[in-house]
């Protein structure tokens, strides 16, 4: 088991995770306060077809083409939703409803195909559903590590201008900051955050990693900064202790074991938060009827 | 009947139940409950599992129910505390789904279930699993639970189809009227679980999704009239079972994912040429208004 943990793939494979789970982490943040944590479920799923198309166009399974593949669907997926939702009488959730099931369908479809045709080469693929930390190859590693990085740089570097976007557009307009560029901007960054999440953690709970994380930094702080730096220590967190415990059983899927420990965070935010704990509710609310009952008594 | 006749049976059924149902998932807004509920499921097929030892009947439907009202329960108690609703059904179905896959890949469930059977399902092994109905003879299992629920659904929709009709277009009328909307909300939750958990075998837990929502939604783009709805939605569902079966022989592919595709087709056809709502229809009346 120490064997595991020892080996320098492992350990890359690691660092990378932890990177990950700090990126949605802060993309979380953002499509949680423009409430589209669903949008990225959505779009998780959409990537799958993307991949295999770029399996099968490529006939290998190298991860700079997969991600391109599944960036390309996911972003389409993004495209379509918005015009559905848009040009018809459909509300957004059964646009993203559809545009998830019956893209997820063609991936499905699309897999099949490629395990029957590929060759060998396509033992692995399965992984991208569920998500196989241990299969990745140093360089996949490295791969997903340096695009996490360079997503949280672009947030970091930029960040009043994300903050003034994400809460008041028309401010964001008077100031001269190019709102629409920053939207699509936005939406481009969502789509990397997911597909290169997608070998580590799998289409089906990518959304999770970038979902949990957010939620549970708000029990902590009203403050945006604090949130978004939580909510990336608790992605980080989530996302290197999924990977370690999936690395000690033999081809255990790590994506379940990234999302329970993140959820575990979740609960423990919920009641014992700091600023909108449960916890600190109650009391909250008992010192208000103390208060109340003895200002009663007074005007008795 | 022969070895297609069942599987064309059974991914019929499949077709009409989603579809009767998704026409009141779309018109509630609950599409993305739905697919939360078609995830959790998972976890209560392999609890039933874990406690009665099989795969069959009753346990599996009753686990099924169980776990699709405790995630509805769970994200309603979420939302009371504060939380956005779709933050709510975010966390509550992805930690559900993955403690059951969990179980499924470590040997604390000791289950032998497929992770992928359970995604994906596997039609083609219905047609060998049989039990033996009076009068009627060998049918598959799946057939007869199928049956079931589709009944089920239809009787409970017809008996109450008024008080849906109320609940789900103004539920403060509804209220104001003396009807529990809250339980009539639980019970339509009830009937999504079941529904999903009949269809489980057939397509797998998430090709469901495509098949309640998407039927529905395109019949949505039709008619106004709810009763045409049910009735359009539930042949789009038959329609695309079996537009997605020949897809699948043809292309030697999943069947299932060739089913949710099929939805996919008669969506992009409805949202094109729907005489109501189409866009072909839009724009017409748009060149004409001008």
């Amino acid at each position: 088991m120490a064997d595991i943990l020892l080996s320098s793939n492992f350990q890359w494979v690691f660092v990378s995770a932890v990177m990950l789970g700090m990126a949605a982490g802060m993309m979380g943040t953002m499509s949680n306060l423009r409430k589209q944590g669903l949008m990225s479920d959505a779009i998780s799923h959409a990537a799958l077809p993307g991949v295999m198309i770029a399996f099968l166009m490529t006939g290998e399974k190298d991860l700079m083409f997969l991600i391109i593949g599944a960036g390309l669907s996911g972003l389409i997926a993004a495209c379509l939703i918005q015009g559905i939702h848009q040009s018809t009488r459909i509300k957004e959730d059964a646009a993203m409803g559809i545009v998830l099931s019956v893209f997820f369908g063609g991936g499905i479809m699309l897999l099949t195909i490629a395990n029957q045709v590929g060759q060998g080469k396509q033992s692995g693929l399965d992984g991208f559903i569920f998500g196989q930390a241990a299969s990745m190859i140093r360089s996949d590693a490295m791969i997903m590590g340096v695009l996490a990085i360079i997503v949280m740089l672009v947030i970091v570097f930029r960040f009043k201008e994300w903050k003034v976007v994400l809460f008041d557009p028309n401010h964001a307009k008077m100031m001269g900051i190019p709102v629409k560029f920053y939207e699509s901007f936005y939406t481009f960054l969502l789509v990397v955050t997911i597909v290169i999440g997608i070998q580590a953690v799998g289409v089906i709970l990518m959304a999770a990693l970038l979902i949990i994380p957010s939620v549970s930094a708000r029990y902590w702080t009203h403050s945006l900064l604090i949130m978004f730096v939580l909510s990336a220590v608790f992605g980080g967190i989530s996302g290197g202790l999924g990977t370690l415990i999936s690395a000690f059983g033999e081809g255990l899927p790590t994506g379940p074991f990234i999302v329970v420990s993140s959820s575990v965070i979740f609960l423990v935010s919920l009641f014992l938060g700091s600023k909108n704990g449960l916890w600190i509710q109650r009391m909250k609310l008992s010192k208000y009827k103390s208060l109340k009952s003895s200002h009663d008594v007074k005007e008795d | 009947m022969s070895y297609t006749g069942w599987i064309l049976l059974t991914a019929s059924l499949v077709g009409i139940s989603c579809g009767i149902i998704g026409v009141l998932l779309i018109l509630r807004r609950m599409a993305m409950m739905a697919d939360a509920i078609s995830h959790t499921v998972l976890l209560g097929i392999v609890i039933a599992f874990m406690i009665s030892e099989s795969l069959q009947g009753t346990g599996m439907l009753i686990g099924a129910m169980l776990a699709g009202l405790l995630t509805t329960w769970i994200v309603q108690w979420f939302q009371s505390k504060g939380l956005q609703s779709d933050a709510a059904i975010g966390v509550v179905f992805t930690t559900l789904f993955s403690i059951g896959v969990i179980l499924i890949a470590t040997s604390v469930g000791n289950v032998h279930l497929d992770v992928n059977h359970a995604l994906m399902g596997e039609i083609s092994f219905v047609p060998w699993n049989l039990i033996d109905v009076p009068l009627v003879g060998e049918v598959p299992l799946a057939v007869v639970l199928l049956v079931t629920v589709t009944a089920l659904v239809l009787m409970v929709i017809l008996l109450f189809y008024k008080e849906w009709k109320i609940t789900t277009f103004d539920p403060a009328l509804a209220a104001s009227f003396g009807i529990p909307v809250l339980v009539m909300h639980y019970l339509f939750m009830s009937m999504v679980s079941i529904t999903t958990v009949a269809a489980f075998d057939a397509v797998g837990a998430i090709m469901v999704v495509a098949m309640l929502i998407t039927p529905a939604a395109s019949a949505n783009l039709w008619t106004d009239r709810l009763w045409l709805m049910f009735v359009l939605s539930a042949s789009f569902g038959m329609g695309s079972s079996i537009l997605g079966y020949v897809i699948a022989i043809w292309l030697n592919t999943s069947i299932s994912g060739s089913m949710a595709f099929a939805t996919g087709l008669i969506f992009l056809f409805s949202y094109v040429f729907a005489p109501r709502y189409g866009r072909i229809a839009v724009l017409k009346k748009k060149r004409e208004t001008i």
